[in-house]
């Protein structure tokens, strides 16, 4: 019945307000769309807070969707123990980075009158939720030497039917409790993304890379609205097809 | 030859007042808001002295501006591309709040509800970001009118140039000397902040030149802030968006002048319509920091020639507008007179907002201590100016003391030619040594004197048609829906995003 809940249920509704949310919230209020950066307020601290989390965070991600894609390889090269080693060590260290920096992050946060003064309730939700996430995750990492064999053999199969709507429970209900929690809270972590400043990541300006840089945008096409006005106002009347008011409205 | 149109600038310092009624107009009108109370878009500066935020103009702290690099072709300061992807977590050169100054209010309840007492009730002041009392340690215009004193002035990083001998003469209590300096955004050729921004969020508005932020688009990665080297943009830190003057286009479109120049009580502010040749912009980015104001002047472009004007035409730019930049008073301070100069080119980012350097009018002097108001000479020459022409140029001429010596020698001249017209106490050989040492003629001198001294409204801002009306007739959108909508803003109030 929990495991039906909490492994079936929350993942699909989860998954549902991430994208309608996402979706809605960018099409009807773009502009709540920020990095919502407190660094004006406070920097010196900020920098072993925020870089530590994101080196940390973008690594120890990156690695969950490596093994996801490639189950079957990351359960190949844990085959000899030294590799075994060597992948849960790099992902303990990305664990700890992000580690060291939300708690520095929070402990900023709770600190500082100018930075609680930035600090709304999703935003604390948020921080608690993470630091929650982070520490399971390195919980498992010390703890549970073959997590990331546990990964790839029982939760992306998992993971995976559920994306191919096929869910099926129980190649994870074996997995200890610490486990557990992990994977329910990064479902209530995707759950509550849409509502939060965590949407700042699907904007990661990437095209900045390659775009010019200068920007110039034109409110129209410069060569064609003049030589449109080089014609008699009676043509153009005619070509746009508008009523006698609306032609006059334009023509200067 | 790329002829576009911008809306151009000229501030002429020796007739401004000092008063900030610029920078209230401004903020009434714009920054008034949560978040926004620290910025001022429009601000006046006390020269010598530090500045707002406090030494902006210092590069090597706050990394803006352009650089040119060994290959000739300028690159931002503060990196490049990858650089700025890599510091997008934490900008290591974003100014902090403390660098402009935490906003504050009193809490005036207090001298209402105190109870009665031995004491006069105070209003203490209270942090606008936090809430809490607080102790002021800076404000805007922290040292408005101390230009002159050792603690402020000092800082100033235009003294670099100068030798200690020079520095300290400034600071003689006889000689103190300060001037005014209004600063909006330049709304530059070359925007350091359009080219810092990983978002593409702001952009240069090709029909007038216009440098705008898309709220919308814009998600606070603060590069702008930083890119800026005149730190013109600004980060609202609640709702996690950057900011900056919008030359009031709103006003513009409707034919009225930005708030900061309509309110201008010293009428110091000239608006009005450049064409410039869009092709020829990198090659003035080229050349050598003292070549930079002839070249940046270079590329302007005479409205006047039938060259430009048909070449102008084909880039859609209509009639009337030529007829406004054929009156425009920026041209002919900027380009036909060349009193008007950019502040502080050697930034590389074309500022298209100019000023006429001050010429102090300085007529007292000290003599053993004595202090004498009368002089040899009716004004001091500019040779003798209490403000050292170096100074000057390191502000307004990237280094080049001929271009800030010219725009000096030509107020000096005009002064002396209407001395000699209205009381006559100067001679005719002066008067005429002193136009041909700028190679001016009479006719010019009157022009000169007539645009500075009593031009009226329409003479000093000239607005170019900004065909809204056009642009809207262009969407497809029913253009009476649009009707009176023009402005900045949204349909709901700019709220904090979770």
């Amino acid at each position: 019945m929990w495991d039906y809940l909490f492994f079936i249920v929350l993942p699909y509704v989860a998954a549902t307000l991430f994208i309608v949310v996402s979706i809605y919230r960018y099409v009807t209020d773009r502009f709540s769309y920020s990095s919502l950066s407190s660094q004006l307020l406070e920097s010196d601290e900020l920098f072993y807070g925020v870089v530590p989390w994101h080196i940390g965070i973008i690594g120890a991600l990156t690695g969950h969707l490596i093994g996801f894609l490639f189950p079957k390889e990351v359960l190949w090269f844990n085959g000899v123990p030294v590799r075994l080693y060597i992948l849960e060590t790099t992902g303990l260290l990305f664990g700890l980075l992000a580690l060291i920096g939300i708690v520095a992050l929070m402990w900023r946060r709770i600190r500082m009158p100018r930075i609680r003064a930035v600090t709304s309730t999703i935003d604390t939700v948020v921080l608690v939720l993470l630091f929650v996430q982070v520490v399971l995750g390195v919980y498992t990492a010390l703890f549970y030497r073959w997590g990331s064999s546990w990964y790839a053999a029982s939760a992306v199969p998992y993971l995976r039917s559920l994306f191919l709507f096929q869910p099926d429970v129980e190649m994870i209900k074996p997995l200890p409790h610490i486990v557990k929690t992990h994977i329910i809270n990064a479902f209530v972590l995707i759950a509550i993304f849409p509502f939060s400043r965590l949407v700042h990541m699907v904007s990661l300006p990437i095209e900045y890379l390659w775009r010019p840089y200068q920007v110039v945008i034109w409110n129209w096409d410069r060569k064609k609205i003049r030589g449109q006005y080089s014609r008699s106002k009676a043509q153009v009347k005619e070509e746009s097809g508008e009523s006698s008011i609306g032609t006059a409205s334009i023509s200067r | 030859m790329d002829v576009r149109l911008q809306i151009s600038m000229v501030f002429h310092l020796d007739k401004c007042i000092g008063c900030h009624t610029c920078s209230i107009a401004c903020k009434n009108v714009w920054t008034d808001r949560k978040g926004a109370e620290y910025m001022w878009w429009n601000n006046v500066e006390t020269k010598p002295g530090t500045g707002y935020p406090t030494k902006w103009e210092d590069q090597s702290k706050y990394n803006g501006g352009w650089e040119k690099q060994e290959n000739g072709k300028p690159e931002l300061k503060m990196g490049n591309r990858a650089s700025k992807l890599i510091n997008i977590f934490h900008n290591p050169s974003l100014p902090k709040m403390d660098d402009y100054y935490e906003p504050f209010t009193y809490k005036y309840e207090d001298l209402f509800d105190s109870p009665e007492g031995a004491d006069q009730p105070t209003a203490r002041p209270i942090s606008m970001v936090t809430g809490k009392f607080m102790d002021i340690e800076a404000g805007p215009n922290w040292d408005d009118d101390l230009g002159g004193s050792p603690v402020y002035g000092e800082n100033d990083p235009n003294f670099k140039g100068l030798t200690p001998e020079e520095q300290q003469e400034l600071f003689d209590v006889e000689r103190l000397v300060f001037f005014y300096l209004p600063r909006i955004c330049n709304h530059c050729l070359n925007p350091a902040c359009v080219a810092a921004c990983p978002s593409g969020a702001i952009y240069k508005r090709g029909e007038d030149g216009i440098v705008l932020i898309n709220q919308e688009v814009c998600r606070g990665w603060r590069m702008c802030v930083t890119a800026c080297p005149y730190k013109k943009t600004y980060y609202n830190w609640s709702t996690g968006k950057s900011e900056k003057c919008i030359l009031c286009f709103p006003r513009l479109e409707t034919g009225q002048a930005p708030a900061c120049f309509h309110s201008c009580v010293g009428r110091i502010r000239y608006l009005g319509g450049i064409l410039y040749d869009a092709d020829r912009l990198v090659d003035a980015l080229k050349v050598d920091d003292d070549k930079l104001v002839e070249a940046h002047r270079d590329i302007i472009l005479d409205p006047r020639d039938p060259v430009v004007r048909e070449k102008a035409k084909e880039n859609g730019i209509d009639e009337r507008t030529l007829e406004a930049c054929e009156r425009s008073p920026v041209y002919r301070y900027v380009k036909e007179w060349k009193m008007a100069l950019p502040l502080h080119s050697e930034f590389r980012t074309l500022p298209m907002l100019f000023y006429v350097p001050p010429l102090l009018p300085v007529m007292a002097k000290t003599d053993d201590g004595v202090y004498e108001t009368a002089n040899e000479e009716l004004f001091s020459p500019i040779e003798k100016a209490r403000l050292p022409i170096k100074y000057l140029a390191s502000l307004f001429s990237a280094g080049n003391t001929g271009q800030v010596s010219y725009a000096l020698k030509k107020q000096y001249a005009v002064r002396l030619f209407k001395r000699l017209e209205t009381v006559g106490d100067v001679t005719k050989e002066v008067v005429e040594h002193a136009l041909a040492e700028c190679g001016m003629d009479a006719a010019e001198a009157e022009a000169v004197y007539r645009l500075t001294s009593l031009p009226t409204m329409d003479e000093r801002v000239v607005i170019p048609p900004m065909h809204r009306e056009e642009a809207m007739a262009m969407l497809d959108d029913d253009m009476w829906e649009q009707k009176g909508s023009a402005g900045f803003g949204f349909r709901e109030a700019p709220v904090r995003g979770a």
